[in-house]
């Protein structure tokens, strides 16, 4: 790749389009919109994005909604299609096909393995439909590779 | 033996801009500010009420590193991959009210852990911080 690493104040804008969908990453906010934010026109900004971080804009937003998925999928007594909906995904396909790719299994599979090995006591499945900007977007970041504690790493295991 | 942390080292982009961050925004207080003969300015701040730890702001230019690599350690923390470690705090979610009122960002907000309230912080260079009210 004969790809330049931009500037600092590039990366600055880089990095704030990327903290806005670790944020809002359940909107479907375009990643126009996005560009247009960072300075950028729409394909300047992917190819950007992924010189910086390793993957496109939208990539990353899929891997925050997966990762997402897989917590509440270890914790939470919601239904497989009720959490596709809840991190942000618009299909069941779109997120079965995503989550597959990324993790290796199906979202069923992966509670079902998740449950076997034991871990925290799901709960009720109404805390985190109500807590929509609190505990799914939360206590997934615990499994994300950027903008989690480092105890959270711990905690979390991974 | 070893009994503590005194200073930990935070690269900043901009000392001004770090300074107004950490104490106009963030309420620590500032502990030193001198230039020192070899050009590097020496910035520290502390969290209030608590003496024996600091923060050093360093600019990664004005440092002891080569200008390349002092341009790759920019790099780094303007894309936001550098995180300094975890602030503590005894209200997670108090704190992080107020200091969003006053423009701090944030990546997550609080949320329950297993061992307490958790928020994810960006200072104004693009460092990120955990922000932690531990129950245990």
């Amino acid at each position: 790749m004969s790809y330049r690493q931009p500037d600092v104040a590039s990366l600055r804008m880089l990095r704030k389009a990327r903290d806005r969908i670790d944020r809002d990453y359940r909107e479907e906010i375009a990643i126009a919109a996005l560009a247009r934010g960072a300075g950028y026109s729409r394909e300047h900004f992917i190819r950007a994005f992924r010189a910086a971080y390793g993957e496109t804009p939208g990539r990353y937003r899929t891997r925050r909604r997966v990762e997402r998925a897989c917590e509440l999928l270890r914790s939470v007594n919601l239904t497989v299609t009720e959490i596709c909906y809840l991190v942000g995904f618009s299909s069941v396909g779109t997120f079965s096909t995503r989550f597959s790719e990324l993790t290796g299994m199906s979202p069923t599979r992966y509670r079902a393995e998740a449950a076997s090995r034991g871990g925290p006591a799901p709960i009720p499945g109404c805390f985190a439909l109500m807590w929509r900007t609190g505990l799914p977007a939360s206590s997934l970041d615990s499994t994300s590779g950027e903008a989690a504690g480092a105890l959270g790493h711990v905690a979390s295991g991974t | 033996m070893i009994n503590g942390i005194s200073i930990v080292s935070v690269w900043v982009l901009d000392q001004d801009s770090a300074r107004e961050f950490y104490t106009g925004k963030l309420g620590f207080e500032l502990t030193n500010d001198v230039k020192l003969d070899n050009g590097m300015r020496w910035m520290t701040v502390r969290p209030p009420g608590n003496a024996s730890q600091e923060f050093l702001l360093m600019d990664p230019s004005h440092s002891m590193l080569d200008g390349k690599t002092a341009d790759q350690v920019r790099a780094l923390v303007a894309k936001g991959a550098l995180s300094p470690g975890v602030m503590a705090t005894s209200d997670c979610r108090g704190d992080y009210e107020e200091l969003v009122k006053r423009g701090v960002e944030f990546t997550a907000p609080p949320a329950e852990r297993p061992y307490g309230v958790e928020a994810i912080l960006r200072d104004d260079s693009g460092n990120w911080f955990s922000f932690t009210q531990r129950t245990m």
